[in-house]
């Protein structure tokens, strides 16, 4: 089954440690961006070849490896992501969320609670939560040496201003440990909670830009908001129509030429546990799990 | 000269001694010293290149001089500004300092509305409440004689004035002790021009600013400054009250430089 070609989970060891360096740098400064030597990896920049190099150097030969893209296992990054771990480390995979080890998502935390010992590994496009708001790497450097952070809130300012409300609905900024302003990656905003007090290790790799920040166990995050529009995660208001779930984070799906939609969790693995355990929505059928095998 | 001030008035606000900057081995000023007084409003003209914005640069922090002492009353006692840490020199540069710039486009965000550009300062600070905040601004606006309805548009949507306008009251909103103009009504029409200054004079007056306005223009000089510096070639060649240089200039150089201004 692994390919015998490449050294263990695709990357030179020497690379690994590298990557590992860094991590440890970053969990001990919780938020800082850790520049990193990234590799160029054989997929193309955006399919998340930062989140690949960190899953790969964290990878031992006894981790369960799960892989997920805006929640789901089937989806075309999280498939080929998966195919390409299984072939070079050989690592046994899993779409169970309670039963893997490492966790390597793309814009969403999955809904069933994390533990101790997980990790869970973020790919993330832009690191730099000031990018468009100072264009200037070096000044952007600068403010998070100085914790110079009132220009995150001219961002949160212009929203309420032209839309009435804080209408950034992902990658919403956070403050960690009451220092460094993080981009959590393009996570809707409904998870920004699930960051703080977390059990598991969250990890993030940015390939392109070529940056490593981390969140270590039971780290304090908090949303930037205003005192009179204060931080509120948002999702759609139904409940999932697979699962019956109300508390999940939906996507909305159209289902004919009429404009008919439905809504389900984003979270496949969760919506199917739910289905199995008996749980019914609108449009959902009771599960069968032996015919699911 | 105007008295208004908060401070006790027994100590210069900014006091400057033996500044030098060359870039290299060309002088970009030399040995200049001065007091500014609180509320006071010094002028600096000179021709281009006589080291007008090299030295606004220096006192304000954005250059490091060569040699020399700029010692500025804080809050808690004089301070030396030139060895202060980087922080403490940004958070001065946002609170107690203004920099209005020439061109309205350094000193604005332009892709920010207008109360977001006015706001960045408070929120700079420490400001969090948006109703305060919008409500400040809209204020400021309003003290800059821009319609507050107004407070959306981005100031790519203004006009030059306007913009100027603008870029004043973001830098006032955070009620700064010391402000450094350069070349404020640059660019703009006569017109324009008269309402800028009406407004500043206004201002200053009112809030009791100490300004230190660079520029080529003696008119503008006449009208805002209390007192004059001539800078040549990096060095100051006269100093006095505006009325006393502009009326009976000594040195040579500003006997040239006020013949020189066109009569209508």
């Amino acid at each position: 089954m692994t390919d015998q070609a490449y050294n263990f989970a695709y990357l030179d060891e020497q690379t690994k440690r590298m990557i590992r360096r860094a991590l440890l740098k970053a969990v001990a400064i919780p938020g800082y961006q850790v520049p990193f030597a990234s590799r160029e990896m054989p997929m193309p920049y955006g399919w998340g070849t930062g989140g690949v190099q960190v899953t790969a150097a964290c990878l031992t030969p006894d981790d369960v490896l799960k892989v997920i893209d805006q929640g789901a296992d089937d989806t075309t990054n999280a498939v080929s992501i998966r195919k390409f771990f299984q072939r070079t480390a050989g690592v046994e995979v899993t779409q169970s969320t309670a039963l893997a080890s490492v966790i390597q998502t793309r814009h969403r935390i999955p809904e069933t609670a994390l533990s101790a010992g997980q990790i869970l590994v973020y790919q993330v496009p832009i690191p730099e939560p000031l990018r468009f708001l100072e264009p200037r790497e070096t000044e952007t450097r600068k403010m998070h040496e100085l914790e110079e952070y009132g220009l995150m809130h001219v961002k949160l300012y212009e929203d309420i201003a032209r839309h009435g409300q804080i209408a950034t609905s992902y990658a919403y900024p956070v403050k960690v440990e009451g220092r460094y302003v993080m981009d959590p990656s393009p996570i809707p905003k409904f998870d920004n909670p699930k960051l703080s007090g977390s059990a598991a290790l969250q990890l993030f790799g940015a390939g392109r830009e070529q940056r490593i920040y981390a969140l270590p166990p039971f780290t304090d995050v908090v949303s930037l908001d205003f005192d009179d529009h204060p931080f509120t995660p948002t999702k759609a208001n139904h409940d999932c129509d697979l699962c019956g779930a109300s508390a999940s984070y939906l996507d909305e799906v159209i289902i004919d030429d009429q404009g008919s939609r439905m809504f389900v969790c984003s979270d496949t693995d969760f919506c199917e546990t739910r289905r199995e355990m008996g749980h019914v929505g609108r449009l959902g059928t009771p599960s069968n799990k032996g015919a699911q095998a | 000269m105007t008295l208004i001030s908060t401070i006790a008035a027994d100590r210069p606000l900014l006091h400057v001694d033996n500044l030098t900057k060359s870039y290299g081995g060309r002088v970009g000023c030399a040995d200049v010293g001065f007091d500014l007084w609180p509320g006071e409003v010094l002028g600096i003209v000179g021709e281009s290149g006589s080291g007008k914005s090299t030295l606004l640069s220096c006192l304000a922090g954005h250059m490091a001089p060569d040699q020399g002492t700029v010692v500025f009353e804080t809050a808690s006692g004089p301070r030396d500004v030139l060895s202060l840490s980087e922080p403490e020199r940004r958070r001065l540069a946002r609170t107690d300092w203004a920099y209005v710039h020439q061109n309205p486009r350094d000193g604005l965000r332009m892709g920010v509305s207008a109360g977001g550009n006015v706001g960045e300062r408070l929120m700079a600070v420490g400001a969090r409440h948006y109703g305060q905040i919008r409500e400040k601004a809209s204020d400021w606006l309003g003290r800059v004689e821009i319609d507050t309805g107004r407070i959306d548009d981005r100031p790519s949507a203004f006009s030059g004035g306007m913009q100027q306008r603008l870029q004043i009251a973001r830098n006032l909103v955070t009620g700064p002790r010391l402000v450094f103009m350069d070349e404020p009504t640059g660019g703009l029409d006569v017109s324009v021009q008269a309402r800028l200054l009406d407004l500043l004079r206004g201002l200053v007056r009112q809030m009791g600013l100490s300004v230190i306005i660079v520029t080529h223009d003696l008119a503008v000089v006449r009208l805002l400054a209390d007192r004059l510096m001539v800078m040549k070639s990096g060095r100051v060649v006269e100093q006095g009250l505006t009325d006393q240089v502009l009326d009976d200039p000594q040195h040579a150089y500003t006997q040239l430089l006020v013949s020189s201004v066109l009569q209508v």
